[in-house]
């Protein structure tokens, strides 16, 4: 009793406030609610309250098929629907011992690098409009449109594109594609020069997010967050890098480290991210190889039994499928592993100490879509 | 698919936990050894510590109904130093409560909340065992196989808007 | 006769111009601040490429309007313990110190509304800060917990910043010597050039205080719309919420007049008293009939005949006004309006040149933490200001006891005072940098509920 009353010790003695983040908020980035234990301004603990959005895809999986399921993945990190789809069919490729081929790596990895350029246009956005910054928004939003337009004639949808089968690819690269690529990749450098300039220097933005949600990197480790977070914290490890997949041992690109893991080096690796991908985008549309572009996959898909699991380098960290399979047409069970729901149990280390203000920057930081945190 | 596994790292687990290895298992290029529950926490603490097997990946579970031990606990552990991946699987009879991996790996946190809210399997030694993705009230663990949505849905109807439901 | 009709009468006599001018102010000046919301708007659409409220009226003319309509049919929603007659009276209380302060602003030499109150710029600035009791009492009156932290970190903020954009007026008043609004002008006409160019430092550090006086951008965490406090406005809907708003876009205005006349020259052309310089006064005719110039060849180009008409009735305009404001310098008998008119014509540029400028850096910068905030205000801003009061009395007592140079002695101000600002922006950054290596913030004991 008396440890509890010396732990709600405030200044002045004053009650310990719970205050609520509900889950309608502007800058919750979905439906999440987080209840801040604050003494005055300062938090003193948080708590998440997530499952808003829950809709049990891992229990939908056991009653479709391999390929059913395939649209379903989309749906739960909607920001980056092409590299879950991508996690996806690479999973129940190793399931079938098959490999798609070269073609169609080449093409994934290049959609893959578009679409993790596309989500973090949306976080630098939306981040950005937390903090005060209106403008920024708008500009990432206009790149990100330049992508989603090429998305839209490759697959003929925008958001939730289903882009990849199991086994390769439905769709052959239109025509123009090498060139829409290209001259996106072009523009895009200037682009970035843009968002540079407006943030990168400014002392209000410095302010706002240095020193701000500092992890360090035995903390990232040990509370699994991974990606952007774990590569600012210090730690220079990339999946594309330690065990590629798709085509990604092809290319040369840099893994972007930060020094103190808060929110402005997060900031800046995700930047310095986009530019790698851009770079790959170039390299890999320099040389398409030709060929087919599915592999030998029957119809009806039915995996010997065993297991599988399968991770990639998804914008949000890492992304992992864990499949079982009983030898019939639909999966035993699927577990997706949520970069974002690991990551935003570090929400909790990272807002104590810090101004109710600085919550929102610390989410926003997070890169959390509540897609992917409930499935 | 399955091969048996003997590789080096087999042996030394082996050598160390003898008989709480209960299998060792190649399947598809990727390892997974078979564990005794009751020896959970030292074989968790010592792949952290002398295999150096940081990152808690995943932990999960699958629900084999038929079995005895009807539960598989699924852990996915990674090592940054060796760039290996490594599968735990722990046997688990219904209501058998294993010890929690938070103090290992305190990424388990939310991990095994929500192995408790699909499953039902409650980890003793957890700060905070209680659901995570479904509200605090609800009835059943939905991914037992033996869960049927249908049924929890009519019973919801019924409960809440007075109707028999249409499904 | 009556008795009481005679005095009344006498009164009116005596005041009607003024209270026409008051009647024309609070009919007129609201409908202003509403096209200078749709101004921002369109502002911020153009520099986040896009193309703003396009839909009601052309190009969204009509938009304020339709806004107006809007907020006035909702429904008036009072939350339940409120206190009724104070939410009643706050956002009226806000409305008015703003459209009070306008009375006694002068656009021009002959613009006066009160007669040149010999207080001038001092009741402008003390009433425009009554706003703040708007403020208060609506954080108050609304009953909830997040309104009134709001409501507590908008008055404290308006108060620091107050304090430095008063001390930077006072600056400028040492070189005016005088408070009245039409003397100032005149002294800086006398002086030959605007004050802002023999104290440059006092027009900044006011351009700062009343950014954050007015709760712009970027110190607007107050009212910001991703801050988990809304702020003293949240509770007010409809037409409350609009009086608030408009309120903020007065003063504003306001805000941006005071700087106008202290500082900016009033309505004085660049370079008042430079004989040479005598084609400036022929800019405001020309300026207009330039604009009306482009209507007319833009008016080629739009697709549709509606558009068509629009742009020549903009065009029309233009020509109206460019014929009014070259009317002096045409007709010889007409030349004594040249200062009333010309002087209008400059002093709105100016106020519009001061409100684009806070609308621009708006668009482009982020938000201050509360926190960060009120150091800006007390550590930096205040000292500034007080240092560059006495480098300006410095500079004066020099210029007029000891016959130095009038500029040599401004430019030895504004080093003093700009050695200030890098000296306190040093220090400012030492102690960021300290606090950063201090101790982390409390460490979690290994028994907390909120743990995960």
């Amino acid at each position: 009793m008396q440890d509890d009353a010396a732990q709600n010790q405030t200044l002045l003695g004053a009650d310990e406030l719970v205050l609520n983040m509900g889950p309608q908020h502007p800058s919750t980035h979905g439906v999440l609610r987080v209840k801040l234990k604050l003494d005055g301004e300062r938090v003193r603990g948080t708590e998440c309250v997530i499952g808003y959005l829950h809709r049990g895809v891992e229990k939908i999986a056991e009653n479709r098929s391999y390929q059913q399921f395939a649209p379903y993945v989309d749906r739960m990190d909607y920001v980056a629907a092409v590299s879950n789809g991508l996690g996806y069919c690479e999973a129940v490729e190793k399931l079938l011992n098959v490999e798609a081929p070269p073609r169609a790596k080449v093409i994934r990895t290049i959609m893959t690098e578009l679409q993790r350029i596309a989500s973090h246009l949306i976080w630098l956005g939306t981040h950005a409009l937390d903090i005060g910054a209106l403008t920024p928004l708008f500009y990432c939003l206009r790149e990100r449109e330049e992508i989603l337009k090429i998305f839209e004639k490759y697959c003929g949808a925008r958001l939730t594109t289903h882009a990849f089968r199991i086994g390769g690819l439905q769709y052959e690269a239109y025509d123009s594609f090498e060139k829409d690529v290209e001259r996106f990749c072009k523009d895009f450098e200037r682009r970035i020069q843009e968002y540079v300039d407006l943030l990168t220097g400014n002392s209000i933005w410095i302010g706002r997010t240095r020193n701000v949600g500092v992890l360090s990197a035995e903390d990232c480790i040990a509370l699994g967050a991974s990606g952007p977070v774990l590569r600012a914290s210090g730690v220079k490890w990339d999946l594309r890098k330690a065990q590629p997949y798709a085509a990604y041992e092809q290319y040369k690109f840099e893994i972007p480290v930060g020094t103190n893991g808060d929110t402005y080096d997060r900031y800046m690796v995700r930047m310095e991210e986009m530019r790698q991908s851009r770079l790959i985008c170039l390299q890999a549309i320099e040389n398409i190889p030709a060929g087919p572009i599915m592999g030998k996959v029957g119809k009806v898909l039915k995996p010997p039994v065993g297991e599988i699991y399968h991770s990639i380098e998804a914008p949000k960290g890492i992304l992992g499928y864990y499949i079982v399979s009983d030898g019939t047409t639909q999966p035993y069970r699927v577990r997706i592993r949520p970069p974002s729901f690991i990551n935003l149990q570090a929400l909790d280390k990272m807002a104590r100490g810090h101004l109710v203000a600085d919550v929102v920057a610390i989410i926003g930081t997070l890169d959390i879509v509540l897609g992917e945190v409930d499935r | 698919m399955q091969i048996p596994l003997d590789n080096d790292l087999t042996k030394r687990y082996r050598e160390q936990f003898g008989a709480a290895i209960l299998d060792a298992v190649e399947d598809r290029k990727q390892a997974y050894l078979v564990i005794a529950a009751a020896q959970l926490a030292e074989i968790a603490r010592y792949s952290r510590d002398v295999e150096k097997f940081d990152l808690l990946e995943d932990f999960t579970a699958v629900d084999w109904p038929r079995r005895e031990k009807r539960f598989d606990l699924v852990a996915i552990l990674y090592s940054f130093p060796h760039n290996t991946r490594l599968r735990l699987k722990i046997p688990l009879a219904d209501g058998e409560r294993p010890a929690s991996l938070v103090g290992i790996w305190p990424t388990a946190n939310w991990l095994e909340r929500e192995i408790f809210d699909m499953f039902g399997i409650s980890f003793s030694g957890h700060p905070d065992m209680k659901r995570i993705l479904l509200p605090e009230e609800w009835q059943g663990h939905p991914l037992r196989k033996d869960y049927d949505i249908l049924q929890q849905d009519t019973a919801w109807v019924r409960e809440n808007l007075g109707i028999e439901s249409g499904q | 006769m009556n008795p009481t009709v005679h005095p009344v009468l006498a009164f009116l006599q005596a005041w009607w111009v003024e209270l026409v001018c008051g009647v024309v102010i609070v009919a007129v000046v609201p409908l202003i601040a509403g096209y200078l919301v749709l101004m921002e708007r369109k502002l911020m659409a153009d520099m986040q490429a896009r193309l703003g409220p396009m839909r009601v009226g052309p190009h969204g003319l009509l938009q304020p309007i339709a806004d107006a309509v809007k907020l006035l049919i909702k429904e008036d929603i009072i939350p339940d313990h409120a206190d009724k007659m104070i939410f009643w009276l706050a956002p009226v209380a806000s409305m008015t110190a703003a459209l009070t302060a306008m009375g006694g602003i002068a656009f021009g030499p002959s613009f006066l509304v009160a007669r040149d109150i010999n207080v001038g710029l001092l009741f402008v600035v003390g009433v425009s800060s009554m706003g703040l009791l708007g403020i208060m009492l609506g954080g108050w009156a609304s009953n909830s917990h997040y309104s009134i932290m709001g409501a507590l970190r908008s008055t404290a903020q308006l108060v620091s910043y107050e304090t430095a954009g008063g001390l930077a007026l006072i600056s400028g008043l040492l070189l005016a010597g005088t408070l009245k609004i039409r003397a100032i002008v005149d002294a800086q006409q006398h002086f030959g050039v605007w004050f802002v160019f023999l104290a440059p430092v006092a027009l900044f550090i006011y351009l700062i205080a009343s950014i954050a006086e007015t709760n712009r951008a970027p110190f607007d965490l107050p009212e910001a719309e991703s801050e988990l406090v809304a702020g003293y406005m949240t509770e007010f809907s409809g037409f409350r919420w609009a009086l608030y708003f408009l309120g903020e876009y007065t003063n504003m205005i306001v805000v941006g007049a005071v700087a106008t006349t202290l500082f900016l020259g009033g309505w004085l052309r660049p370079f008042p008293n430079v004989r040479w310089m005598n084609w400036l006064d022929a800019v405001p005719a020309l300026f207009t009939a330039a604009v009306g110039v482009y209507c007319v060849y833009r008016a080629g180009k739009q697709p549709v005949r509606v558009q068509i008409w629009f742009m020549w009735g903009v065009a029309l305009t233009c020509f109206a006004a460019a014929l009014i404001l070259g009317l002096p310098l045409l007709v010889a008998p007409m030349k004594f309006m040249m200062p009333g008119l010309n002087g209008a014509f400059w002093f709105l540029l100016k106020i519009s040149a001061y409100i684009y400028l806070f609308m621009w850096v708006r668009f482009t910068l982020p938000r201050y933490r509360f926190d960060q905030l009120m150091h800006l205000g007390w550590y930096i801003l205040i000292p500034l200001a007080i240092v560059n009061v006495l480098a300006v009395g410095i500079a004066m007592i020099l210029e007029s006891e000891y016959g130095w140079n009038r500029w040599l002695a401004m430019l030895l101000t504004t080093v003093i005072t700009l050695a200030t600002a890098i000296l306190l922006l040093y220090l400012n950054d030492k102690r960021a940098a300290a606090s950063s290596t201090a101790a982390p913030p409390e460490e979690p004991s290994a028994e907390d509920s909120y743990a995960g």
